[in-house]
Order: structure tokens, then C-alpha cells, then sequence
């Protein structure tokens, strides 16, 4: 069995630590490891997005980076987005817009979107679809998410309040 | 995967002094996306990876007017696009490492990394050729320089000696009635490797009449990026105009050498090559007469 | 929060039908709490991982798995051999009309590999990558045999046999010397020789279609593992948990009973995980066995496209004859479809949807269509939406759009000079029901976009429309009432996008309460009726009518309460919009949640069942307008406006149906223009993976804009159409007009790369 490296990584905001070998891709920690399932393996070689997450703030392939990689850095994944308020802005847009059928591209269309308007509060139509190229969907066409992200928009600027189901 | 150790010095010393001996089972990470997708398919089997993103000199950019620009090899491609004096100075390099991947392949993947891969239709490389990039690479005997247009030597081989590391590459100044511009032509709109990939460049004369310099670079048409220089020759000294820029696309046609395989055939290449040349150079000549939006 | 609704009787308004509330389990899949296929984590779990074949064609001479079964980390290895019993079965179909041979052959190859990618045997460790590397240690002795990849070459006399004793079954042509055509069939009406003889237009073309897969995000993935008693636990991304369960139960030669499908979250299916041909399920539940710990096994991309089931390409040869005035008096038709590597009942009815729906939309008085399913050295094909008639739908719709530019006719309305009516007979001799075929063509002729000119260079617009018959089948849902007027609804419909939200809001139309004061949920095989897999566009369709019968159910048995309680009899006892209302000596009434909350006292729990088989369901039409944008130097192909025009019935939410029209057009997009399997010489794919094998990206379309036509469907009581196919047959053809109008070219062969039409303008 290959040797073992220690890795101290805050996820979601709280300070974690796993072992794994370097071959291990951060999906892999994510999921096998530390549980967290939401981030999914759709193609393992950066062509589909679903394995997005933010790694200090930049969206990237989890599939593509190795666990140990992440050492003394910081993830956000889908797990991530609502907090003790609610549902973010662009989780709740989806949900209105029925920006999603099957789900699974969902994550990693969240997490590329948050970066998004995190960096670019107003994109045009042009600007999100190029910006999620790498987020493939095979579901909804595209469209409803497009209007999700838009819609976004409006809410990010509003202050956020508790949300009710 | 097989099992693999992992370093991550933080000294160019210790980089190649992990690759000494090696061969080719030590190979330096800096992105990840083309490394870990070929050690995962099988391509590439290694017994360590050595991290070199937390080294200094591989990990800036530093843009002086009089100086030019260096860019670290390791420097992710979105650090490079989003750059404001990249994006003011040096649009052409932008349009190319704007192209690599999607969003989150640009989160990651590196220039230098584009350019070691030393894929046939890498986007970086073209543009670089046609802004004068030099290449610097440390190894055992000290520091050395190459040229952008010699650093690959066929599909997947570069001048890197298995115990060098690519440090850096640099750009020299832009000069005034400058432009540069690099286009490329895939199936779908994002996300594809290039079927076709065309960088050029070209510098007017103080009267903005005639071109004093121009260089065309092919991406995708032969076993490296290619440098047309019968291109280059042929426009120097003239106007930029239909004909002479339709004379320097049958030369760029000429020096291609593509292939027919599941991404493009030769014909479809030979032609693009022509179609894009024209393109790039009007793009080029857009932006050295002080335009911004480079011809697309 | 409570929306039990109190309202005057006789009102007809729909009060949850038509609105658009939250999905059920939404909330979990945008948090990532949802679970999909490969989201399980059992203690002491394994990991299985298959070994494949590198040929495409080629006998076994030997495996040996000694050295992989001695590598540290690896707990059981099979073969084909750990499935002793499937030696004895013969290869006659059985009940189901498919082959259990070809079954067990597919998921674990004994005497030949028939593609790349075929399994051959499978490890499981103690680690993704020790199963990797334990799967490379093992031994295959192979004899290669030249491979096939194109049905033409297939059918050529002297080619390679994939199966030495098939031999076509044909009704008309006895057939003794073996071949790669499985099955040969014909439909024929009336003298179509005849008619193309007296005919003033005659238009001619042959096309091809590449092979192309669903392209789900979401790989295939399972968990099993074995209680102690014998009974084998399942939980998979599949789109039939109870066809699974009967299948396994054959594959594995145990009793229904002992087997418990859980179906996860589906990440996507159209077809592709039809529980027909099982791929990993019996045989990581060989490895759990061996093992005798629970065993995950999943899929990589690049196994999802060498080794699943992609649909069929096609090779076609069609002929239209027209009058002058644009009346088409005869059709003829030669389709010739992949089968991959084993002939089924399955393709065999795809080219039965294929011959059905290709000339459903048009009155044609004679025709002849031959069908053929070939073997090829390719994974078998399986359906993928509208499974057999995208192919079809392309050259009909092209010559139909080819007759109409030479008589100088609108496109549509030459559409409408041919439009289908309830009782015009196809050409399977079957005959339309009650359809809305010209309101489709009406709503798209006057749509906005059909009225807004399209000018500029290089620019064209293209139509085209298409049939698809949908389904009905076996459904089984239960609900049961909570004290507090709340319900628990489960169905055995598995939800591949929100149809357990559409199944709640038909239940809650009946009930008279709020979509959200019902618990939706899919069952798994011990929870609920035998219900028939998610396809064929029949979920909200016949689910729906399963759950409206649950509903009602529960509804006579709270009148039966109601009635206790009011002390009258359950004559007397009504239910209107949500309140139980008697008027016996005085009006009385009482809410849903009132009943509700005294079942407990008047004889203890209310459960409503609705087990179905609905019959007479309702076809759909839908119509798509494009407008692109040709390069002429490269022949790239924009798409500048889309829009789909589609006769859904009743759309029970809008925004789902819309989402299901935007989804298959986008795939048909896919399919025209920038999808297709690529094989080298050896029969080796040469694009498994995103970025060769080109789905579209969230640049190459623009919004699709849909047009919800509502004319009723037959046989449910909201009019419900199927919805989710008819989609992804128009595109390809109306891309193709809209490049000809662009161009001036026609390209025949999908996808319509740009090298196609640089190719088609004699650019290159």
C-alpha cells in the first residue's frame, strides 16, 4: 500500500484533515473520503464540470487536481453554498427557474455560476454561456439555466434574508 | 493510477535535483490537466510528480515597459487573461490562452504547461511564436534559452532535457504599430482542441503604409507549431492589403503539413490554413493600427 | 402555509394542474444531499471494476485470473464461468423477446468478444485503483478476427459473421444462409410502384446517420450486496427498478422475491439505462458473493461509450412521390439500422417506431417501407428518446422540405396540404387517434418567429416536424393519509427529471390539497406495485392515472369516514373541490384535514392504491423552426434563433414540459450537427470521451423558445400527452433545410459537420 500523506484543508469553511495517497484526486478525497458526495465524477478527465468546485476562490476540475495538492488551501463545494440563512441566491433562482431535471451537472453549475457573480455582478447572456462551456448539460438545453443565472443577478443585490420552503 | 510520490519543493534547485537520475519517471506538476489526464489514461506512468507551484521564479509575471513581459511557467492561464497589462499590452497572447480549455481548465492549466505538452495544436504556442517568445529553461549545466518556434520537436517532445525545467517565458516589448492576434477554428464554439490554429503578427512603418514585419505561426497542420516564414518574408516590405495578405495565405497553405485524423482532414486543414491566415492577419493589422478587437 | 382549498362545487378551473411549484426533491439535488448511483457508502464496501476486450472482434481462447486474484487488496475475481447455469440456455428469445444468451454474453463475454470494450471478467478490491491495477493482471488469450463497423460493409456477402448460426427472420423471404441481418420486415400499402409512376415529382435520396450516445452525465453505477439470509440488495441508476429486479432474477436464476432493487437519483438516461441488458449489477453481485462484503462498481467515461448502449446509425434510402399541387401520392423506404453486436427485440422495435412514425404527419395513400436490423462489431444498440425515428425523421423531412421548394410552396403549408387527421391510417395500418397535428403546423406558422423575416448573408431558415406515438403501460402508486391531512405518495416511477412532482400535483388536484402537503416518493421493488420502467414518454401519462386511481381510492374511503362520523350513508356523502359534503337533514361539511384527522377513530388507515395498464394514449406533433448562420469558408453552422412548437395535451407543469422540449431539441442539435461514434480500421472507437465526442456546450445554442400547443389527449382526465420524445426528432432535418436555405446545398449524412459542408458546396 503506497504511502499515506496527511493534508489540512479548509472545506466549506470548517478546518478538516484526511490522509490519502498522492493519487488520489480531490474528487476522490471529496467523496471516498471525507463524504462529501455532492461533487460528482462525470467524465474524470476535465471535459464535463461536474466535479467543479472552488479551490481558493477559483473554479477548477476536482478531477484534476490531487488531494495532496490542496494542502493548506481552501474548497468550497456545493455543500457549501446555503449557509445558516438559507439557500444561496443562485440555488433558490434554480429552483424557480427549474433550472435543472436530473440533477447531477447541477453542482458544478452552481459552483462555476457563484464564481461567476462573485467576480462579474452583471454578465450578459454571451458572457455566462461562455463562462459555462465547461459545464456540460445533457438534460435542460441550457436555457433555463442561463435565466437561473440571470435571475441570480437581481437577488445577489438584494440583501439576503431567511428563506422560507 | 499506479501509486506515484509527490513533491513540492519551493527552490529550482531542489525541482532538479528530484528530476536528476530520473529519466523520465519524475515529472514536474504545475496545472495538472494534461499530466494527470495522461497518467490516468495509461499514456504515462510515473514514480513521483515534484509540485513546482510553489517556486517564486516559476510562478510570477512581471510586465516592464522598456523589459517586455515574463511569464512563470507555472502561471495558470486565468491569472494570464485576466492580467491588465497582459490584456493592454499583448491581446494576442490573450486570444490564445483564452482558448485553453473552459473555465475551469483555466482555473488550473498553465502556460508553460500548454507549451510543454507540446501538442501539435496547443493554442498557446502559435501566439507565442508570433510575439518573439523565448523560452527559459534551468538545468544541470546553469540557464539556457530557445526560441518559442524551437522549443517543440514533435508530438509531445520538447528540447527539454529529462533533468531541465521550463522557468519562464519571455516577451520583448510591443513595439508601436504593433498588432498581434491568434484565432482557431474547432467544430463546436468552446471546449475543442483546435482542428486549425493561426497566430500572426505585424509591425507597420512609421508611415502606416507598409509592413515591416510580420510573422504567421501554424497550429494543428504538422508535427510542432510551425513558423511560416516564407510568410513572413513574403509581406515584408509590403501594403497590407487583399493581395498581399491572399498571397501570404497560399504560402501559410504551403508550408502546412496536415493530416487527415477524427478531429479534421487534410483538406479541410489546408484549407482553413488559408482561410485563417487572412483572418489573423486582418485581426493583427487591426490591432497594429491601434484597434482592440483583433478581427474576430 | 396550508392550502387546503375551500371552494364553491362545479368549479372547472384547474387549481393545482397548470401551476409550477417547487420540486420535491429539488431543494436536495441544488444542496448536493441528493444520492445518486455512485453516492452509496456501506461499510467494508469493495469496488469492482471490469476487464475489457482491446478487440473489436475476436474469440476467447483463454482467461486466466490467477495473478490478479493473488494481488494484495483484491477479494474475488469472475469470469463468464462463475455463470455456470447460462451455458444451458439456448439462443431463442424468450417472453420478453430478448435472448438471455446475448444477455449473459454481454455482460460477461464466454466464447467471443463482439467490440471494443466487451467485458471478459471482473476484479473486486479493497480500492478504485488497486482494482485497476489488479483488472490489468489479468490474462486473455485472444484469436482476433476482422471487425465490421458500417452496416453496408456488414451486409456484404463475403464479410465477417458475428454470430455463425443467425439467420435473418423474415416474414416474407425464408432465409437458411447465416448473415449479420437479424430480421428483415415490410410494411406495404397499396400500389406505391404504381403511384411513383403517374407521380409530377419524384424526389430521391439516400442518407446516413452516425451512431450516437445519450450522453447522460451520470456513468452507470451500482451497489449490491447480500443480506445474510440469501436476498441480494441492490441500489443502482437505473430506469426501471422492477425490470431490473426481473431480470437479475433471471441472470442470477433466484426468485423475484430475493431480490430488493433501491433506485437511486438518475443522472440522466433517455434511454441508455433501460434494465433490458444489464451491465453491472449480476456481476458485481457475483464479486459481493465471492467477496462476502458489499461491492460498488462503476463506470468510466470511457466505458459509458464503448461498452453501454448507443442508438443505432442508420443507412437509408427514401423516395417521395408528389402532385403538382403538392398532394404526396406515394413513399418508399429502404433502413438499414445498427443493431451492434447482438439482434434483439429491442432494435427490431425501433425500426418498428422508425417505419410507424417516419410519414406519420402525412396522408400518403401508398408506400413501401423494408426494414432491416444488422449486426456490427459496436456495443447493441439501445433506445435513445424516440428510439429509431430521429434517424427516419431526417431524410423524410428533407425531401418533403425539397418537394416543397420545387413546387414553389411554403414549407409549412405544404405541411398542411398533407396534414393527418384523427382517423388517417399510417403505414403500419394502424390508424391516428385523436392527434393535433394541424394545430401544431397552425401554431408554428403563426408564431413570431415564423413571421419575423430572417435576412442577411449566408443566413437560412429551416422547419420540420415529427410524430411520436408515446406509451402507457403498468404503473402502481399509493397514498396514504396522514392525521394532520398531509400524504404520503410513493410510486414505482423512477424520476429522471420531476415526475414525482407531476404524479403529486395529479394526486393533489384530486384531493383537493396543495402539491406540497404531499410526501413524494420513489419506492423500491418491496414498497410498491410492479411498475414499468421511465420511457417511452409515459410517466405523467400513466403514473398519473395511477395516482389519480390512488387518489380517488382514498377519496371513497374518506367518504366512507365521513359518513361514520356524520352518521349518514356513504351515499350521501360528496366530495367537492377539496370538502366531504353531505346534505342529508342540513348542509354539513368538512375539510380534507378534518377527515384526516379522524381516521384513526373511524377504522384506522387510509391507503388509496391505483395499480394500471392505461390504454388508448395519445401521440404528439411537434414542430421546430431554425434560423443559422453558415460560414461559407469553414461551413460552421450557427443556430441563431430556435424555436419548438409541440402539442403536449395538458401540461401538468409547464415549466417541466418546457424543460423536456429545450432538453430534446438541444440533443437533436447534438445529433445534427456535432455528435458521432468515429472508428479506426480495427473497429476501435476513437472518441469515448467529452472532448471528441462533441455534446453541445452552453455556446453552440441560444435559447429555445417552445410553444406549448394544449389539444387533449385521450384516456386521462387532464388530457396528458407524453412529452419528453417528440422533441429530439425535428432538429436534425430542420438544421438540414435551414443550411439549404442558407447554402443552397443539402447534406445527407448526420452529423452535418462543417467539413460536410464545405464539402457539400464543393469548397474542399
Amino acid at each position: 500500500m503506497a504511502a499515506k500523506t496527511r493534508v489540512c484543508v479548509k472545506i466549506n469553511g470548517e478546518q478538516l484533515e484526511f490522509l490519502c495517497e498522492p493519487r488520489q484526486s480531490l474528487l476522490e478525497c471529496l467523496r471516498d473520503i471525507l463524504g462529501l458526495t455532492g461533487s460528482k465524477e462525470g467524465c474524470n478527465d476535465g471535459n464535463c464540470g461536474a466535479c467543479s468546485v472552488l479551490l481558493n476562490e477559483r473554479v477548477v476540475n476536482s478531477c484534476l487536481v490531487l488531494g495532496v495538492e490542496v494542502d493548506g488551501q481552501e474548497v468550497t463545494t456545493v455543500e457549501g453554498l446555503a449557509d445558516w440563512r438559507g439557500l444561496h441566491p443562485l440555488q433558490q433562482a434554480f429552483l424557480d427557474h427549474a433550472a435543472l431535471q436530473c440533477g447531477y451537472c447541477t453542482p458544478g453549475i452552481l459552483i462555476a455560476s457563484k464564481a461567476l457573480l462573485d467576480r462579474e455582478p452583471n454578465p450578459s447572456e454571451d458572457r455566462i454561456r461562455t463562462w459555462l462551456a465547461g459545464n456540460l448539460c445533457r438534460c435542460t438545453g441550457y436555457d433555463k439555466i442561463i435565466r437561473a443565472v440571470q435571475d441570480a443577478v437581481g437577488r445577489i443585490a438584494q440583501p439576503r434574508e431567511e428563506v422560507k420552503r | 493510477m499506479k501509486a506515484f510520490d509527490y513533491l513540492a519543493p519551493t527552490t529550482v534547485e531542489d525541482v532538479l535535483a528530484a528530476l536528476v537520475g530520473k529519466g523520465d519517471r519524475v515529472r514536474p506538476l504545475a496545472g495538472g490537466t494534461d499530466l494527470i489526464v495522461q497518467m490516468r489514461r495509461g499514456a504515462l506512468e510515473v514514480d513521483a510528480v515534484v509540485d513546482v507551484k510553489k517556486i517564486p521564479e516559476l510562478n510570477g509575471i512581471a510586465y516592464r515597459p522598456g523589459e517586455g513581459l515574463t511569464i512563470g511557467a507555472a502561471v495558470p492561464c486565468h491569472r494570464i487573461v485576466e492580467h491588465p497589462d497582459i490584456m493592454k499590452m499583448y491581446p494576442g497572447l490573450v486570444d490564445a490562452v483564452a482558448l485553453i480549455g473552459g473555465t475551469a481548465i483555466k482555473g488550473r492549466a498553465t502556460m508553460g504547461g500548454n507549451l510543454c505538452n507540446a501538442a501539435p495544436s496547443a493554442d498557446s504556442i502559435p501566439a507565442m511564436i508570433v510575439l518573439g517568445g523565448t523560452c527559459h529553461i534551468a538545468g544541470p549545466a546553469g540557464m539556457r534559452t530557445m526560441p518559442a518556434e524551437l522549443f517543440c520537436k514533435g508530438p509531445g517532445e520538447t528540447v527539454l532535457g529529462r533533468e531541465e525545467l521550463l522557468v519562464s517565458v519571455h516577451f520583448p516589448p510591443p513595439k508601436s504599430r504593433f498588432g498581434a492576434c491568434y484565432l482557431r477554428f474547432i467544430p463546436r464554439h468552446e471546449m475543442d482542441i483546435a482542428v486549425v490554429g493561426v497566430g500572426a503578427s505585424v509591425a507597420l512603418d512609421p508611415d502606416w503604409a507598409r509592413i515591416t514585419m510580420a510573422r504567421v505561426a501554424l497550429g494543428a497542420v504538422g508535427p510542432t507549431p510551425i513558423l511560416a516564414e516564407t510568410v513572413g518574408t513574403s509581406l515584408k516590405g509590403k501594403e497590407p492589403s487583399e493581395a498581399s495578405f491572399a498571397e501570404a495565405a497560399r504560402l501559410a497553405q504551403e508550408a502546412a503539413r496536415p493530416i487527415t485524423d477524427m478531429r479534421g482532414t487534410e483538406a479541410q486543414r489546408r484549407h482553413l490554413v488559408g482561410v485563417l491566415t487572412r483572418r489573423a492577419l486582418r485581426g493583427a493589422l487591426e490591432r497594429a493600427k491601434g484597434g482592440r478587437s483583433g478581427g474576430r | 402555509m396550508s392550502k387546503d382549498k375551500r371552494s364553491t362545487p362545479e368549479v372547472t378551473d384547474y387549481e393545482v394542474v397548470g401551476t409550477r411549484p417547487q420540486r420535491h426533491d429539488a431543494p436536495d439535488k441544488v444542496t448536493g444531499r441528493a444520492l445518486f448511483g455512485a453516492d452509496t457508502n456501506l461499510t467494508g464496501m469493495l469496488c469492482g471494476k471490469m476487464v475489457r476486450s482491446p478487440h473489436a472482434h475476436a474469440r476467447i481462447r483463454s482467461i486466466h485470473t490467477a495473478r490478479a486474484a493473488s494481488y494484495p487488496g483484491v477479494y474475488a475475481v469472475v469470469t463468464a464461468q462463475d455463470f455456470w447455469w447460462a451455458k444451458d440456455r439456448g439462443t431463442n428469445p424468450d417472453e420478453s423477446g430478448e435472448t438471455i444468451k446475448y444477455l449473459h454474453e454481454n455482460m460477461l463475454a464466454q466464447e467471443k468478444v463482439l467490440y471494443v470494450g466487451h467485458p471478459v471478467a471482473a476484479v473486486a478490491a479493497n480500492s478504485p485503483h488497486i482494482a485497476e491495477e489488479a483488472a490489468k493482471l489479468i490474462e486473455v488469450q485472444y484469436e482476433v478476427l476482422p471487425a465490421v463497423t458500417d452496416v453496408r460493409e456488414a451486409m456484404k456477402p463475403d464479410a465477417p459473421l458475428l454470430h455463425e448460426h443467425l439467420v435473418t427472420q423474415s416474414l416474407s423471404k425464408p432465409v437458411q444462409k447465416p448473415s449479420n441481418i437479424g430480421s428483415h420486415f415490410q410494411n406495404l400499402k397499396g400500389n406505391p410502384t404504381q403511384s411513383f409512376s403517374q407521380a409530377d415529382l419524384v424526389v430521391e435520396r439516400e442518407f446516413t446517420t452516425s451512431t450516437v450516445h445519450q450522453g447522460y452525465i451520470e456513468p452507470h453505477a451500482c451497489t449490491v450486496w447480500w443480506t445474510v439470509d440469501g436476498d441480494l440488495k441492490v441500489w443502482t441508476s437505473t430506469q426501471g427498478a422492477f425490470g431490473m429486479r426481473d431480470q437479475l432474477a433471471k441472470l442470477l436464476s433466484l426468485p423475484m422475491s430475493n431480490i430488493h432493487v433501491i433506485p437511486l437519483e438518475v443522472g440522466g438516461a433517455f434511454g441508455g439505462k433501460l434494465p433490458i441488458y444489464i451491465f453491472l449489477e449480476a456481476v458485481a453481485a457475483l464479486l459481493s458473493r465471492k467477496a462476502s462484503r458489499p461491492v460498488k462498481m462503476t463506470m468510466t467515461r470511457a466505458e459509458v461509450f464503448l461498452a453501454t448502449n448507443p442508438t443505432s446509425g442508420a443507412y437509408m434510402k427514401v423516395k417521395m412521390g408528389a402532385t403538382r399541387e403538392g398532394r404526396i401520392t406515394a413513399v418508399q423506404a429502404e433502413l438499414y439500422f445498427e443493431a451492434g453486436a447482438y439482434p434483439s427485440a429491442d432494435v427490431i422495435g425501433y425500426l418498428g417506431f422508425a417505419t410507424a412514425y417516419m410519414f406519420a404527419p402525412y396522408e400518403i395513400p401508398h408506400g413501401q417501407i423494408d426494414a432491416y436490423d444488422v449486426v456490427v462489431n459496436k456495443p447493441r444498440t439501445a433506445a435513445y428518446r424516440a428510439p429509431g425515428v430521429p434517424q427516419a425523421n431526417f431524410p423524410v423531412e428533407q425531401l418533403i422540405d425539397e418537394m416543397a421548394v420545387r413546387l414553389a410552396m411554403d414549407p409549412i403549408e405544404f405541411r398542411l396540404q398533407n396534414v393527418v387527421r384523427e382517423g388517417s391510417e399510417l403505414l403500419n395500418g394502424t390508424t391516428h387517434g385523436n392527434i393535433g397535428a394541424e394545430e401544431v403546423l397552425r401554431a408554428a406558422q403563426s408564431s413570431n418567429h415564423y413571421r419575423t423575416p430572417l435576412a442577411g448573408p449566408n443566413r437560412g431558415r429551416g422547419v420540420a416536424q415529427g410524430y411520436w406515438g408515446n406509451w402507457g403501460a403498468r404503473s402502481s402508486c399509493t397514498i396514504s393519509v396522514n392525521g394532520d391531512g398531509t400524504a404520503n405518495l410513493v410510486t414505482g416511477s423512477v424520476d429522471l427529471s420531476g415526475t414525482r412532482t407531476t404524479i403529486a400535483m395529479q394526486a393533489a388536484e384530486v384531493l383537493g390539497i396543495s402539491p406540497d402537503r404531499i410526501q413524494s416518493n420513489v419506492g423500491d421493488t418491496d414498497s410498491i406495485g410492479y411498475t414499468e420502467m421511465s420511457g417511452g414518454s409515459r410517466t405523467t401519462f400513466a403514473t398519473g392515472i395511477a395516482a389519480i386511481t390512488a387518489a380517488r381510492d382514498v377519496i371513497a374511503q374518506m367518504r366512507g369516514r365521513a359518513a361514520l362520523l356524520w352518521g349518514v350513508e356513504v351515499q350521501d356523502v360528496t366530495f367537492e373541490r377539496g370538502i366531504f359534503v353531505t346534505r342529508r337533514s342540513g348542509e354539513k361539511q368538512m375539510f380534507f384535514a378534518e377527515v384526516a384527522g379522524k381516521i384513526a377513530e373511524t377504522g384506522g388507515a387510509v391507503t388509496g392504491t391505483g395499480n394500471v395498464d392505461p390504454q388508448g394514449w395519445g401521440g404528439a406533433f411537434g414542430m421546430h423552426i431554425v434560423d443559422v448562420q453558415v460560414d461559407p469558408e469553414t461551413g460552421k453552422v450557427d443556430i441563431l434563433r430556435y424555436t419548438a412548437v409541440q402539442d403536449v395535451g395538458k401540461a401538468i407543469h409547464p415549466s417541466f414540459v418546457e424543460g423536456q422540449i429545450q432538453g430534446g431539441a438541444v440533443q437533436g442539435i447534438g445529433w445534427g450537427l456535432y455528435e458521432g461514434y468515429q472508428y479506426d480500421t480495427r473497429g476501435d472507437m476513437l472518441n469515448p470521451g467529452f472532448l471528441d465526442y462533441k455534446i453541445p456546450t452552453a455556446t453552440d445554442v441560444p435559447m429555445i423558445e417552445t410553444i406549448l400547443v394544449e389539444v387533449p389527449g385521450p384516456n386521462h382526465p387532464f388530457g396528458v400527452r407524453g412529452v419528453g420524445e417528440v422533441p429530439i426528432i425535428p432538429p436534425p432535418a430542420a438544421l438540414a433545410n435551414a443550411i439549404y436555405r442558407a447554402t443552397g446545398v443539402r447534406v445527407a449524412d448526420l452529423p452535418m459537420t462543417p467539413v460536410q459542408v464545405l464539402e457539400a458546396m464543393g469548397v474542399i
